[in-house]
C-alpha cells in the first residue's frame, strides 16, 4: 500500500487537536472549534487521498511499531488497513466532520465550547484508534478511551445533575461489558497465544478447532464488550439516558460511531465466531430481542431525542442480529447507512430543538414544516431512510438483513425483524406527524425559526448520503473483506439488487406500508397521544421502558449496595482494624523499645561499633 | 632474636588497641581526637612494615596519602570542635547528647 | 646517612634500636590516653608528639626515610601545633577527674580486648607464617628513599595525588567557613 504514513497522520491529527485546544486555546472558542473541525476534515480528505492513491482496492496490510514485549507476548501498536477499517475511517471522519461543522453552529452560544471541541477531538482519535487497531490490546485501550470521552461528552453539561448521572451510568454500564471483553481477550490469548487479529485469523483458519470448547465462551465474553458499547439487552439502559448530552454528541457518539464500535468489533473478530454456532445464535437472538424491545419502548416516548435514541437501539439490534446470522457484510452495510441517516435524524432533531428554544417534548411542537422547511425536508429523508422506503439507503441494508434471515432459514428472527420494521415506521412517522404536521401545540412552536446555514449545510450533506448510501458500492467494499460470496456489482446492479429476491423485499415494503398507515391513522392532526387509552397497561409499560431501570434498581443495585457495605465493613474492621492495626501497633512498640538504645552518647555508639567490628573480624578471620 | 615483620605488627597492634581504648574511655573530645591519631599511626606503621617486608613501595605511598588525609581531617575536625565549643561551652562528650531523641 | 645505614644494618644494633623505639612508642601512647599525673590535654598532646617522633624512628629502621621525615614535619610539626593551638583557644581548664562508670570501663575493655585477641590469633595464624619465614631473610632489599617514592608518586599515583591536593584545598575552605563567627 502506498502512502502508509497517511493513516498515522489521520489517527493522530485529532489527538494533536485535542491537546492543542486543552493546552493553549481553552479560552478562545472560535480558534478551538476551527482547530478541531480542521483536524477532522483534514482527516477525511487524507482518507480519501489515501484511498484513491491505492486505487480503491485496498489490500490487507498492517503498519506496526513494536510497543512492548513481555516474554513471548509481543504487543504492537499497529494499524490494520483493509476494506473494513478504511470504510469505517471514511464514516468516522466524514460523518464526524459534518457533525463537527454542525456543532460549530449548535454550540455557538455555549460557554465551554472549547472544552466541547477538545472532547470531540479526543473522541474522534479514540474511535479511529478502535477502527485501525490491529490487535486486541490496542483495541481495548482505545475502547476504554472511547468510553472516557463519551463520559466526558455525555456529562458535558455537568452542572445538570441528570447529565452527570447519565454520564456515570453510561460509563459504569460500559465497564460491565468491558469486563467481559477483557476476560474474552485474555481467554483468546491463553488459548491461541496471540493477540494480533491477522495472526489469530490465520491460526483459526488453519485449525478450526484451535479454540476447542472454549470457542463459545470466548466468543460470548467478547460479545459482552459489544453488548456494552452497542447497548444490547441487558446493558441497553445507558443509551437513552445518554441523550442528556448535547445533540451533536448524540449524533456522533450515540448514533454514528461509538455505538457502532461494538458491531464493528464483532465484524473485525468475526473469524472467532465463525466456528461457534452457539455463540452466533446467542448473538442473533439478543440482537433480535433488543431490536423488538427498543422499538416497543420507542412507541410511547415523548422526548424527540429519546425516540431517536430508542430507534438507534433497535437498529443496533438489527446489526447485531445480522452478525449473529453470520452476515458481517450485511451488518456493516446497515451500520454504514445507519450512520448516515441516524446522524441526519439526530442533527435535524437538534435543529428542531434549536428552533424550539430547547424544548424537546414532541407534544409541544407541531406544524413545524412551514417554519423550518429545510429541516423538515432533511428529517423527512432521514425518516424515509430509517423506515426503509426504496430507494433510500435504509431500504437496501434492511432488505439485506431480511434476506439474510431468510437465507439462514431463521424464520423467527425474520418475523421479529419484519415486525420491528413495521414498528420502526410507526414510531418514526408518529414523531414525524406530531412534530411537523397538525396544529402548533405551544407558543414556541408558533415562533419557531429555521436554523442558520452552518447547521443546515451538514444536514443537506448527510441527507444526500442517506439517499444514495445504499447503492454507491458500500457492499462491494465490505464484501471484498468478508469472502467472495458478494460479487462486485455496478451501481445499477446494486440499485436493483433487492429485486432479485422479491419475497423479503415485498415483506419489508409491506411492513413499512402497515406502519405508515397506522401512524397516519392515529397521529395525523393528533393533539394528544391516543395510544394509552387504546393499549392501557401495555402503553404504560412501554412508556416506562418495561421498568428495566426499576428492575435493575431493585436487584443489581440493591445487591451491589449490600456488597459494598460488607466490603466496607471488612475493610474497616478486618483489614484496617486487625491487620493494619496489629502491624502498626507492633511497629510502634518495637520502635519505642529500640529507642532506648539511642542514648545520644558518642561513646556508646563507639563501643557498640567496636563490638560489631570485633564480631565481624571474628567471623572473617578466626572462624 | 631477629626483628621481623611480626614484631612491627605487634607494636602496631598494641598501639591501635591503645588508641581504641582511648576513644572509648576518654570523655574529652580533644583527647579522643588524639587517640584517633594514634590509631591512624598504628595503621601507618603496619603499612610501612608490610611494604618493607614485601619489597614493594606502594605501602609507603599509601602511608603518604594517609598522612595527608589525616592532616585535612584534623583541620576540619578541630574546626568543628571549636564551633561546637562556641555553641555549648563544653568539649565533653557527656554534655553533647542532643542526638538522643 | 652512610653511617646510620651501617649502624642500623649492623645486626645487633638494629634490634636494640627497635626495642627502644617500640617501648618508647607504646609507653608514650599509654601516657597519651591515660596519664596518672596530669589530666590536662596539653600533656596528652605533648606525649602524642613523643609517640610520633619515636614512631618515625621505627620508620627509619624500616628504611622509610622520607616518610620518617614527613611524619615529623607534618604530625609533630603541623598537626600537633594545630592541636595545641586549639587547646589554648578553647582555654580548657585542667578538668576534674570524673568517675569513669564501671560499666563503660568493662565494656570498653571487653570490646578492645576481643579485638586484641583476634589480632593475636591472626598474628600467630598459619597464613602469617609465610611472612614470618620471609622476614627471617637476612636483609630485605627495599630502600624507601625519596627518589623512588617520588617516581612512584608522580607516575603510577598521579591521579590520587592530585585528588588529595584538591582534598586539602577543600578542607582548607571548609575550615575557614566553619571557624567564622556566624555562617551567612
Amino acid at each position: 500500500m502506498k502512502n502508509e504514513i497517511l493513516p498515522w497522520l489521520i489517527l493522530f491529527l485529532p489527538l494533536f487537536s485535542a491537546a492543542a485546544i486543552t493546552l493553549f486555546t481553552l479560552r478562545r472558542k472560535t480558534v478551538s472549534s476551527l482547530i478541531s473541525i480542521s483536524a477532522v476534515v483534514t482527516g477525511f480528505v487524507l482518507t480519501c487521498l489515501f484511498l484513491s492513491a491505492n486505487t480503491f482496492h485496498p489490500t490487507v496490510t498492517e503498519t506496526t511499531v513494536n510497543w512492548l514485549t513481555i516474554g513471548n507476548l509481543s504487543i504492537d501498536f499497529g494499524l490494520k488497513l483493509d476494506a473494513l477499517s478504511l470504510m469505517m475511517m471514511l464514516i468516522v471522519t466524514g460523518v464526524g466532520g459534518a457533525i463537527h461543522i454542525y456543532s460549530y453552529g449548535y454550540m455557538h452560544d455555549d460557554r465551554s465550547m472549547a472544552r466541547f471541541f477538545a472532547c470531540m477531538s479526543l473522541f474522534t482519535f479514540s474511535m479511529l484508534g478502535i477502527v485501525l487497531a490491529n490487535n486486541f490490546v490496542m483495541m481495548f485501550i482505545f475502547w476504554e478511551l472511547v468510553g472516557v470521552s463519551s463520559y466526558l461528552l455525555i456529562g458535558f453539561w455537568f452542572e445538570k445533575p441528570s447529565a452527570g448521572d447519565a454520564a456515570k451510568k453510561a460509563f459504569i454500564t460500559n465497564r460491565l461489558g468491558d469486563f467481559g471483553f477483557l476476560l474474552g481477550i485474555l481467554m483468546v490469548w491463553s488459548l491461541l497465544g496471540s493477540l494480533n487479529f491477522g495472526a489469530l485469523n490465520s491460526i483459526v483458519t488453519a485449525n478450526s478447532a484451535a479454540l476447542g470448547c472454549g470457542a463459545t465462551l470466548a466468543g460470548l465474553l467478547i460479545f459482552c464488550g459489544a453488548m456494552g458499547k452497542s447497548a444490547q439487552f441487558p446493558l441497553h439502559v445507558w443509551l437513552p439516558d445518554a441523550m442528556e448530552g448535547p445533540t451533536p454528541v448524540s449524533a456522533l457518539i450515540h448514533a454514528a460511531t461509538m455505538v457502532a464500535a461494538g458491531v464493528y468489533m464483532l465484524c473485525r473478530t468475526f473469524f472467532l465466531f465463525e466456528h461457534s454456532p452457539e455463540a452466533l445464535h446467542v448473538i442473533a437472538y439478543i440482537g433480535g430481542f433488543t431490536a423488538l424491545l427498543a422499538a416497543l419502548m420507542a412507541i410511547q416516548q415523548n422526548d424527540i431525542k429519546r425516540i431517536i435514541a430508542y430507534s438507534t437501539l433497535s437498529q443496533l439490534g438489527y446489526m447485531v442480529m445480522a452478525v449473529g446470522l453470520s452476515g458481517p457484510t450485511t451488518a456493516m452495510f446497515h451500520l454504514t447507512t445507519h450512520a448516515f441517516f441516524k446522524a441526519l435524524l439526530f442533527l435535524s432533531a437538534g435543529s428542531v430543538i434549536i428552533g424550539m428554544h430547547h424544548e424537546q417534548n414532541i407534544w409541544q411542537m407541531g406544524n413545524l414544516r412551514k417554519k423550518m422547511p429545510l429541516t423538515f425536508l432533511t428529517f423527512f429523508i432521514g425518516a424515509l431512510a430509517l423506515c426503509g422506503v426504496p430507494p433510500f439507503s435504509g431500504f437496501y441494508s434492511k432488505d439485506a438483513i431480511l434476506a439474510l434471515a431468510l437465507e439462514e432459514k431463521n424464520y423467527l428472527l425474520f418475523g421479529v425483524a419484519l415486525f420491528v420494521a413495521a414498528l420502526t415506521t410507526f414510531y418514526t412517522f408518529r414523531l414525524f406527524f406530531v412534530v411537523f404536521f397538525g396544529q402548533e401545540k405551544s407558543k414556541e412552536a408558533s415562533h419557531a425559526h429555521e436554523s442558520p446555514l452552518v447547521i443546515t449545510l451538514p444536514l443537506v450533506a448527510l441527507a444526500v448520503l442517506s439517499v444514495v448510501g445504499g447503492f454507491i458500492g458500500v457492499t462491494n467494499f465490505y464484501g471484498s473483506q468478508f469472502g467472495a460470496k458478494h460479487a462486485s456489482l455496478t451501481v445499477m446492479e446494486q440499485f436493483t439488487h433487492p429485486f432479485h429476491d422479491v419475497f423479503p423485499m415485498a415483506c419489508g415494503i409491506g411492513a413499512v406500508v402497515v406502519g405508515l398507515f397506522l401512524a397516519f391513522k392515529f397521529y395525523k392532526n393528533a393533539a394528544t397521544d391516543p395510544l394509552p387509552a387504546k393499549l392501557g397497561a401495555l402503553a404504560r409499560w412501554m412508556a416506562n421502558r418495561f421498568y428495566f431501570d426499576e428492575l435493575y434498581e431493585a436487584t443489581v443495585i440493591r445487591f451491589h449496595d449490600l456488597l459494598a457495605q460488607s466490603s466496607d465493613w471488612f475493610d474497616r474492621w478486618i483489614i484496617e482494624g486487625a491487620c493494619i492495626g496489629l502491624i502498626r501497633g507492633g511497629t510502634d512498640l518495637s520502635g519505642r523499645a529500640l529507642r532506648l538504645v539511642q542514648t545520644g552518647n558518642l561513646q556508646t555508639y563507639a563501643f557498640l561499633f567496636v563490638f560489631g567490628v570485633a564480631l565481624l573480624l571474628y567471623f572473617v578471620l578466626v572462624k | 632474636m631477629h626483628i621481623g615483620l611480626q614484631h612491627y605488627l605487634a607494636v602496631s597492634m598494641l598501639l591501635f588497641c591503645l588508641g581504641l581504648l582511648g576513644v572509648i574511655l576518654r570523655r574529652n573530645l580533644l583527647v579522643i581526637y588524639m587517640s584517633l591519631e594514634l590509631m591512624l599511626n598504628a595503621a601507618n606503621l603496619a603499612l610501612v612494615s608490610f611494604s618493607r617486608f614485601n619489597n614493594k613501595l606502594d605501602g609507603q605511598v599509601l602511608v603518604f596519602f594517609i598522612i595527608t588525609v589525616a592532616a585535612a581531617e584534623v583541620a576540619v575536625g578541630l574546626a568543628l570542635i571549636v564551633a561546637l565549643y562556641r555553641k555549648r561551652q563544653s568539649a565533653h562528650v557527656e554534655d553533647l547528647t542532643s542526638m538522643k531523641l | 646517612m652512610e653511617a646510620i645505614n651501617n649502624l642500623i644494618s649492623g645486626g645487633g644494633v638494629e634490634d636494640v634500636l627497635f626495642n627502644v623505639f617500640a617501648a618508647l612508642t607504646l609507653l608514650c601512647g599509654v601516657l597519651v590516653i591515660a596519664n596518672p599525673f596530669s589530666r590536662s590535654p596539653v600533656t596528652s598532646a605533648m606525649f602524642l608528639v613523643l609517640t610520633i617522633i619515636s614512631m618515625s624512628g621505627l620508620f627509619v629502621l624500616l628504611h622509610a626515610f622520607f616518610l620518617a621525615a614527613v611524619q615529623i614535619l607534618v604530625y609533630a610539626g603541623a598537626v600537633m601545633v594545630l592541636f595545641l593551638f586549639v587547646i589554648m583557644l578553647l582555654d580548657l581548664k585542667e578538668e576534674a577527674r570524673r568517675n569513669i562508670k564501671f560499666f563503660w570501663l568493662i565494656g570498653g575493655l571487653v570490646s578492645v580486648g576481643s579485638i586484641f585477641a583476634i589480632f593475636i590469633k591472626s598474628l600467630t595464624h598459619n597464613y602469617f607464617e609465610e611472612f614470618a619465614s620471609s622476614s627471617k631473610l637476612p636483609s630485605p632489599k627495599l630502600e624507601g628513599d625519596t627518589v623512588a617514592l617520588g617516581k612512584l608518586l608522580f607516575t603510577q599515583y598521579t591521579l590520587p595525588f592530585e585528588i588529595v591536593s584538591v582534598l586539602l584545598l577543600v578542607a582548607m575552605v571548609g575550615v575557614i567557613l566553619l571557624s567564622k563567627k556566624k555562617l551567612e
